[in-house]
């Protein structure tokens, strides 16, 4: 058992895919809350799988999609100053701020660095103590605690120099966000299921009661997303509104929960700007009392930011599911991954960017992701 | 978001740099990982690693399971008989003697 | 075999351990330079003459020229370094026009404080590299530029070959129903440079594949009758994808793959999952793919296989009259899609 190649396997997809076209009677509109499950459908094809009645639409679940611009342009102007060394995952360092992105601060002399772990990070700020060290804390749930402990271990050593520009958010406020829009069209969730390995899934039934959707815990390879949009589409044929467990092998309802407790040390809730979004209440992370020293915006005074959206870009639609990539005017056109207007262009697991990349033949039949 | 890769626990180191870190093989390829959130992983379980870090063990019979019933849907099919449309109309692939790949389950 | 690692500074380099701006200054040192470091290493006739220019016979057959400017770091990396890049990236170039690669250029752009024990590894790599290819380093030139203006060292080699009659390979020349056939694993030069990345760094058994590739590709034009062998490309940055992304928009043909088909090591996999990296982008350094006569692909396959640097080659797509300028691929569970060209640089992703 490697547990990666057994979930793609060719034939079980389509004895999956047909199971979901045997129960499939009317049209559905489910969604995939997370970036990632949006990828590997674009990139395996999972949607021309399925029945036309069916339809997809992909979530809000991309840190870098959704971090504000400006914490974007925040973080570069901080990438800017001389004896920083700016450190990022390597998703975010194509996401356009208003005026530039953060290679384009490195072509211009910034010390810019992408890392693979914020403990990288950690290892930087050891290495060179004259130095300010600065971590570009994004991401949900599942990143969250990876930065909290860079943060704990920087605080038990007193490591002075190293500080986190932090944009966290998490996922069941912007599925209540998404539930209570007037334009709202999903009918049923794939819940991410990385986030609930960290976060259990314990918060979900509250809201599938309440807003009558089925909620399915939802993992990444093939057969995990058709199994999870197999029972999701068996719960709204059936009239349920439930939560499941299609990822059982990665997630347990509980959680991790030395995760979790860590998390609550370093992290407190707070109302957070979505980009393309808005403020969802209560929707992200910021530091505790006790960490709020290791806050790259109180430590770094970058002076008032004015932030400039193009004026074209519709990444909010795409990302709350009421518009497709492709329906964008600016789709491909002006917006390409080499001249995005939005962030949704950029990362890899971004709608659009997914859609660009690996955008179905012209032409193709089937495909719920037209629909 | 979450990109999270299954790998296999071949070492733990106990604490470094404060912490508990461990080796992690990801078909050949080893990586240290964080194994702080996960202080029951032993030597030769799966763990999902997500930047650095091990967030969740992977659970042996659930996986089992899964895939049982996935082969038990594939069975369902042939009884009914039933014609995949996709099967039935592949894309037309031009390349001699393609095959759907094997399985691997 | 020439005694890679264990290369040691002759007097009276001793004096300067490391290089400085007067080992490209023209004078004694620069001198003292080619004396001691390139001479030993590259020495013909050619270039023993030491003259401004070097003068060569004339060959059967038409000129192939090429030019590429090598600046991988790190300098050393496993499986490889800077010196064979050099020497097989342009011995490369040439093969992948059927060109037979007979002489070379080279050119050192050097830092200064550059260790001069590093120097000469990379030289003693790159003169075992040209011996392995059969081809000569017949001029070169070396300049050093000041500290914190360069990294360590840059490399520009310029290949000449020459093409037998007959032999017509180009990237428009593809058509639909030719097969696409590729010569081994691929990722593998890309990822063996991502595992010792700063930041990023790894364990891994995956070396770079940096090999040369016209003895390969003799093999291939030895089994087909002529013009069968219709491209070849040498997937180097930008990857399979964007060979293939390039010969269907030169000969304006849609190209097919199956990805299943294509071959990629375990580790290789692995190292692409962990970074969130698609292997059809990353670079390889000793692999071609080849665009060939749905007739004569047997053939030509067989041929590959027989040969050292093609053991692994595979059969894994078409050109197609659809989608004429698009690269497409069936994916593991027989769904379709089209591969955008990337954008340039790979980037570790976490989502």
């Amino acid at each position: 058992m490697k547990y990666l190649t057994e979930f793609r396997d060719g034939p079980a997809a389509r004895s999956l895919a047909a199971d979901i076209r045997r129960s499939v009677t009317r049209p559905w509109v489910l969604m995939e809350v997370c970036g990632g499950q949006t990828h590997s459908i674009i990139r395996n094809g999972i949607d021309q799988l399925l029945p036309p009645e069916l339809e997809l639409v992909h979530g809000p679940g991309c840190p870098v999609c959704v971090t504000p611009l400006e914490l974007i342009d925040k973080a570069l102007a901080i990438a800017a100053r001389p004896g920083v060394i700016f450190c990022s995952f390597g998703d975010m360092v194509r996401v356009p701020g208003s005026e530039k992105d953060l290679f384009r601060v490195k072509s211009e002399g910034g010390d810019v660095r992408i890392v693979y772990s914020p403990l990288d990070a950690l290892r930087l700020a050891r290495q060179f103590p004259d130095r300010e060290v600065v971590f570009f804390g994004i991401g949900f749930e599942t990143t969250a605690p990876a930065n909290a402990m860079a943060l704990h271990l920087a605080r038990r050593e007193g490591l002075r120099n190293f500080s986190m520009l932090v944009s966290h958010v998490l996922v069941p406020p912007a599925l209540e966000a998404i539930l209570s829009s007037p334009t709202r069209r999903v009918q049923g969730f794939l819940a991410a299921g990385h986030v609930c390995s960290v976060m259990g899934y314990w918060q979900y039934p509250p809201i599938a009661r309440q807003w009558s959707v089925p909620i399915v815990v939802t993992g990444f390879e093939p057969l995990d997303l058709l199994e999870g949009i197999r029972r999701a589409v068996r719960q709204l044929e059936a009239g349920r509104a439930e939560v499941e467990n299609a990822y059982p092998r990665a997630v347990t309802e509980e959680g991790n929960r030395p995760a979790q407790a860590l998390l609550a040390e370093v992290f407190e809730a707070t109302d957070r700007a979505w980009r393309g979004i808005g403020v969802i209440p209560k929707s992200g992370w910021r530091l505790t009392e006790a960490y709020r020293p290791f806050d790259a915006e109180a430590r770094f005074d970058v002076g008032a930011i004015r932030t400039v959206e193009p004026a074209r870009c519709r990444a909010g639609e795409v990302l709350q599911g009421t518009l497709k990539p492709h329906q964008c005017e600016a789709f491909g056109k002006e917006c390409t991954p080499r001249t995005p207007l939005g962030a949704t262009m950029v990362s890899s697991e971004g709608a659009c960017a997914a859609y660009y990349h690996y955008r179905p033949l012209p032409g193709a039949a089937g495909g719920g992701t037209d629909g | 978001m979450c990109l999270g890769v299954p790998g296999k626990v071949i070492e733990i180191y106990g604490e470094s740099d404060g912490v508990r870190m461990g080796k992690v093989d990801f078909d050949g390829i080893r990586k240290d990982v964080c194994l702080a959130y996960l202080p029951d992983l032993a030597v030769g379980d799966y763990t999902i690693v997500h930047v650095g870090f091990a967030i969740t063990k992977l659970d042996e019979a659930s996986a089992l399971e899964s895939l049982r019933m996935f082969r038990e849907l594939g069975l369902l099919d042939e009884e009914l008989g039933q014609v995949d449309p996709a099967e039935q109309s592949p894309p037309a692939c031009p390349i001699p003697g393609w095959q759907a790949p094997p399985s691997t389950a | 075999m020439a005694d890679l690692e264990s290369w040691t500074c002759p007097l009276p380099l001793r004096d300067y351990p490391t290089i400085v701006l007067g080992h490209g200054g023209g004078g004694r040192l620069s001198a003292e330079l080619v004396e001691h470091v390139f001479l030993p290493a590259f020495g013909n006739p050619a270039l023993d003459a030491l003259g401004d220019a070097s003068v060569l016979p004339p060959a059967a057959g038409r000129l192939a020229f090429t030019t590429d400017s090598y600046v991988v770091r790190p300098l050393f990396f496993p499986g490889g370094s800077i010196g064979e890049l050099a020497v097989n990236g342009s011995v490369n170039d040439l093969a992948m026009r059927g060109a037979v690669p007979r002489y070379l250029s080279a050119g050192f752009i050097l830092e200064e404080g550059l260790p001069l024990d590093a120097l000469g590894r990379v030289v003693t790599r790159m003169a075992a590299a040209a011996r392995a290819a059969g081809v000569q380093i017949v001029t070169g030139d070396t300049k050093v530029v000041e500290r914190g203006h360069g990294d360590q060292c840059y490399i520009n080699t310029a290949g000449i070959g020459f093409i037998p009659d007959g032999v017509e390979i180009g990237p428009d020349r593809a058509r639909p129903g030719d097969l696409v056939l590729v010569s081994g694993t691929i990722g593998d030069h890309g990822m063996a440079i991502m595992s010792v990345r700063e930041g990023l760094a790894f364990e891994s058994p995956i070396v770079s594949d940096c090999q040369p590739l016209h003895g390969l590709v003799a093999a291939m034009l030895d089994a087909a009758p002529p013009g069968a062998i219709r491209a070849l490309r040498d997937p180097t940055r930008g990857g399979l994808a964007a060979a293939l992304h390039e010969i269907g928009g030169r000969s304006r043909v849609g190209v097919m793959v199956e990805e299943p088909r294509i071959p990629v090591t375990g580790p290789v996999q692995a190292a692409c999952e962990m970074l969130g990296l698609d292997p059809l982008h990353v670079a390889n350094e000793g692999k071609l793919v080849a665009i060939v006569d749905p007739a004569c692909a047997d053939r030509v396959l067989a041929a590959m296989r027989s040969h050292p640097a093609g053991r692994d080659a595979r059969l894994i797509g078409a050109m197609t009259a659809d989608h004429p300028g698009l690269l497409m691929a069936r994916t593991g569970i027989g769904a379709t899609r089209v591969i955008a060209p990337s954008l340039g640089e790979q980037l570790p992703r976490i989502c």
